[in-house]
């Protein structure tokens, strides 16, 4: 129960914005080199122990999990990107996630003859995922995303959360009680 | 200034534990000349320290120490490893309390007398009445300055509480309020009024919630009789041949082992410790841990039965704002057996926030389901429903008998079951909290479970016989006239109410009891 991911870092990750706009087409998450590259976002996530496919897989599953249409992929990714860092501290961790993966993977395949970030429609994904949501694997992507998605101070303004208070005076003159329409 | 006493000063009274039981009780004695050390596991966080963030907070302030958890409780399933919501730091939960300060009623101190025998439950009359403890719990008030007593007005109504009103009333219910609580709604005790800033689950940072961390400590550390000793993790309790109880060895904040001699010690670390330390201490004399001839110590956990509702309106509400629990109704309060079910509950606001909510409203849940739900946040309203538990023998604290926490020692492990009364109260509740909102025309409703305890009572009960609980009305155990129990774990049933008041109002209890029978030399 502690945060997997407080500190928050938006727009590039590593990958720098012309390296990724030269060359990718039109698809919002593609692969290139180490990287995995939002193309509509202007943003990229470089890997060092997970393979780049399993990171996009992963961001994509992020939002099945909990989708939200009002937040962009980057939140997803950044709610993601530490498992990249477990992964390399933790041999166990790694297995868990690439095997977790190609599971889900292989099952996307059996039923639509594409992995499971080119299955086309959620329903369809969430479906696959039904199939494994008693897995540790499942469990633990769940577990950690609740808390690595829904902390991160940049996504609180989307659902008109206002978070920290005391610095301006608590709501005391800013509107605690300004409820009209009961 | 705050006192510094030997480690070999046997004449001093150590307390395990700085919250509403241990914190109150030291400032009492420290009052009355008395010299108290109090040990407390946790760190010395003060108002400087406390962040508006949920999970930092709950990072700096929870108690983190792994515990094990077993039964058909759906916290076991959620929370396997965080049965209890509570506080490792001076001043103990008081520091995240909400400050809802309710008087138990007079039927709540004769269960068995007025339910019967319920089976399943092992029900007992408190060996107190309300009419005995009314002028201690009219101190507790006065000394935690609750609103609607002592000509304190209540609290400004937030929008939380605007929509809870609006939808009770029209439902029909009539003690619909802005509670009684220990939060100041004017300056009084040298503390502020509230700025409605909406963290009180993460230390209030003006201090305009009573607690023992900035209220009841300083005052008793001014009188030179009073040292907190802070990361002071209390390990067991020592007694001689004699069977009276001789100090506590703990570890300091280095990890080292050190005795504090003691002539009396009183044991207050919240219900879930408590016992544990009882049972850390066993010897050859007391094989089954101290002051346990009845076999009680750990048995009757209580957790109150407990749920939420949480509602999506057509427009904002943003319960975050503002006092966190600042709104009750308390029509079910009352016992009234018809409703298929013996005792009653409160209804009170909450709310939590955005990292929380995801985190409690559903635990477990994903998919589109869960996330509108999310989506709705800003016209979400919520309710906590807190009612009577009932007391089960097997609901009960023992040692893991393989878990071991840093210290080497054997971690709680925690056994819950619902009782069918439980039940049968937590489903009448939702219905009751779902139409609250739905009178006000709520557009979703969740009928929200329990989170992990935050009021966790009842583990080293208080009974007339020593064959019934651990300790007398005071507090005192039954075995060992110089070993008292100082917290929440003395309840011989839980009420429905917020337990904090009635905690306090006992430890002043006890504090005079204890300098009486100390000038006496009985003990």
């Amino acid at each position: 129960m502690t945060p997997d991911n407080k500190s928050v870092s938006g727009g590039s990750f590593g990958v720098d914005r012309r390296r990724f706009l030269a060359g990718v087409g039109t698809a919002a998450l593609v692969i290139s080199g180490a990287a995995v590259i939002h193309t509509g976002e202007a943003w990229g996530l470089e890997v060092q122990n997970l393979t780049p496919e399993t990171m996009r897989t992963l961001i994509k599953m992020a939002r099945d999990v909990y989708p939200h249409d009002r937040l962009a992929d980057r939140f997803y990714a950044v709610a993601m990107k530490s498992y990249d860092a477990k992964a390399g501290a933790d041999p166990a961790s790694k297995a868990m996630i690439e095997d977790g993966v190609a599971t889900l993977d292989g099952l996307a395949r059996g039923k639509h003859g594409t992995g499971y970030a080119g299955v086309g429609w959620e329903a369809e994904r969430v479906a696959l995922l039904r199939q494994i949501e008693t897995s540790p694997f499942f469990q633990t992507v769940r577990g950690g995303l609740v808390v690595s998605l829904y902390n991160q101070k940049e996504v609180w303004p989307a659902f008109g959360y206002e978070g920290e208070s005391a610095s301006k005076g608590g709501y005391v003159r800013r509107g605690f009680d300004d409820i009209a329409w009961l | 200034m705050a006192a510094k006493f030997d480690l070999n000063d046997g004449s001093v009274v150590a307390i395990v534990g700085s919250g509403a039981g241990g914190g109150t009780l030291g400032n009492e004695l420290a009052q009355r000349g008395i010299k108290v050390v109090i040990l407390e596991a946790g760190k010395r966080n003060e108002i400087e320290d406390f962040v508006n963030d949920e999970w930092d907070s709950f990072t700096q302030l929870a108690w983190k120490d792994m515990r094990t958890t077993s039964g058909s409780w759906r916290v076991h399933r959620d929370f396997p490893n965080l049965p209890a919501w509570i506080v490792k730091s001076v001043g103990g939960s008081t520091v995240h309390w909400a400050g809802a300060s309710l008087r138990l009623q007079e039927h709540e101190f004769k269960t068995r007398t007025v339910y019967g025998a319920i089976a399943g439950a092992n029900l007992l009359d408190w060996p107190l009445t309300l009419a005995e403890l009314e002028p201690y719990y009219a101190k507790a008030e006065d000394k935690m300055g609750v609103t609607r007593t002592n000509n304190i007005p209540g609290l400004p109504g937030n929008n939380n509480f605007k929509v809870l009103a609006a939808g009770a009333t029209k439902a029909g219910y009539k003690d619909v309020h802005t509670g009684n609580m220990a939060i100041n709604s004017r300056p009084r005790d040298g503390r502020g009024v509230c700025q409605q800033i909406g963290f009180c689950f993460q230390g209030c940072k003006t201090g305009a919630k009573w607690s023992t961390l900035y209220s009841e400590i300083p005052k008793g550390e001014r009188t030179g009789n009073l040292e907190v000793r802070p990361e002071s993790h209390a390990a067991r309790i020592e007694h001689d041949a004699a069977g009276k109880v001789t100090g506590v060895v703990y570890f300091d904040k280095d990890g080292k082992e050190q005795r504090q001699k003691a002539r009396i010690v009183c044991v207050a670390g919240n219900s879930i410790e408590t016992p544990r330390l009882l049972l850390l201490s066993q010897s050859s004399k007391f094989p089954d841990g101290l002051a346990n001839s009845s076999g009680q110590v750990g048995r009757n956990y209580m957790r109150h039965m407990t749920g939420s509702v949480y509602a999506v309106f057509d427009r904002p509400v943003r319960m975050w704002r503002g006092t966190t629990m600042a709104g009750i109704v308390r029509d079910e309060a009352k016992n009234e057996p018809q409703r298929g079910f013996v005792g009653g509950y409160e209804m009170e606001t909450l709310s939590l926030g955005l990292p929380f909510i995801a985190a409690f409203l559903d635990p477990g849940a994903w998919g589109r389901e869960f996330t509108s739900a999310i989506d709705g946040y800003e016209n979400m309203a919520g309710m906590w429903l807190v009612g009577e538990d009932m007391p089960q023998e097997n609901n009960r604290i023992t040692l893991d008998p393989t878990a071991k926490d840093k210290l080497g020692l054997p971690v709680a492990s925690v056994h819950f079951d619902d009782h069918p009364n439980d039940v049968a109260m937590r489903a009448h509740a939702h219905k009751a909290g779902t139409a609250v909102y739905q009178a006000v025309d709520a557009v979703r409703v969740f009928p929200t479970p329990p989170y992990p305890s935050t009021h966790n009572l009842g583990t080293c009960r208080m009974a007339e016989n020593s064959r019934d609980g651990v300790c007398n009305e005071w507090g005192q155990t039954h075995d060992i006239k110089n070993l008292f129990i100082s917290d929440g774990s003395q309840f011989t049933t839980g009420g429905a109410e917020n337990p904090t008041l009635t905690i306090v109002t006992l430890a002043i209890r006890q504090a005079e009891y204890l300098a009486d029978q100390m000038g006496k030399n009985t003990i």
